[in-house]
């Protein structure tokens, strides 16, 4: 899998998802800063990572969204290429429109950082296959905006087409339905809060983020 | 000429941001505030004859995220 991470001014998870995608592909990402117009050719995944890009101005996602490298992404993405963003990356994935809905300030006001427990609610996509439908999962969010907010027509859609892949398993940050995680029609764009690259080695306490990384790798090889 | 945009959020969107300022007028005694809203004021000073439709093209794109937030565009005279 020939992988490559977005870097944006004020990424802060770029290097955690690097290693990520390393243990599990064996391989080293192409680290692609926002900057640049163009994928190293070939890419077969992208990775947005979490932190401040652009230092939240305007709204958490905006400027990044609006950066050289997302209009590649954009065309990635509509070829089919699996795109991962987690936590800001999801934030930068709404915001491009890539996926639907926002994320908005957390409802309770506070920074929210902790292990939350998770249901994966759809086990057939390129993202989730490594978990079994229903299973209860442990993955750490680190967030101010993960309030995930669209309309109800758009949640019912979201709900009745399996793109839920992710639901807290009780309130977090005010997101509707519970809502932790979506895939776009395709089945092919995820954005998530919860990161599960830093649930990865025994060492952080916890594994259960690794069989992500690994359903993709076997999806995508 | 210069431009003022007015970003809020939609009705019914819940304003977290509001709420605690809510909050801290009451905390600070002013009573008979029944609700409190946040938005963004944008000041953009635009190339003389800059039209109508490219400052809405300008929110649409980027000022406001229409799926949570309306704008408001009021020109000023130079």
């Amino acid at each position: 899998m020939k992988s490559a991470v977005l870097v944006f001014p004020g990424s802060n998870c770029d290097r955690d998802l690097a290693v990520a995608i390393r243990e599990v592909t064996g391989r080293d990402p192409a680290m692609v800063w926002h900057r640049d117009s163009e994928l190293p050719v070939g890419t077969d995944f992208v990775a947005i990572p979490g932190g401040f890009s652009y230092g939240d101005y305007l709204r958490s996602g905006a400027m990044a969204a609006r950066s050289p490298i997302m209009r590649a992404v954009g065309d990635a993405a509509a070829r089919g290429v699996p795109v991962l963003g987690i936590c800001n990356g999801f934030q930068v994935l709404t915001e491009a429109g890539l996926l639907p809905g926002a994320l908005m300030r957390n409802a309770g006001l506070h920074f929210v950082c902790r292990p939350v427990a998770l249901r994966v609610e759809n086990s057939q996509s390129i993202f989730t296959n490594g978990y079994a439908a229903g299973e209860q999962i442990t993955i750490p969010v680190a967030h101010h905006d993960g309030n995930y907010q669209a309309d109800p027509e758009t949640l019912d859609r979201l709900e009745g087409d399996g793109r839920v892949a992710f639901r807290y398993m009780g309130p977090v940050n005010g997101s509707a339905r519970n809502i932790a995680g979506i895939l776009n029609v395709s089945g092919n764009v995820l954005g998530m809060m919860p990161h599960p690259e830093r649930a990865l080695e025994a060492a952080h306490g916890n594994t259960e983020g690794r069989r992500l990384f690994e359903g993709l790798l076997d999806a995508v090889a | 000429m210069k431009a003022r945009v007015f970003v809020t959020l939609k009705p019914g969107v819940l304003d977290p941001q509001g709420k605690a300022i809510h909050h801290a007028l009451e905390g600070l005694g002013f009573s008979g505030v029944s609700d409190v809203r946040a938005g963004k004021l944008i000041e953009l000073d635009l190339a003389d004859g800059t039209s109508d439709e490219d400052i809405e093209a300008m929110c649409r794109k980027l000022l406001a995220n229409t799926v949570i937030e309306n704008f408001k565009i009021e020109k000023q005279a130079a």
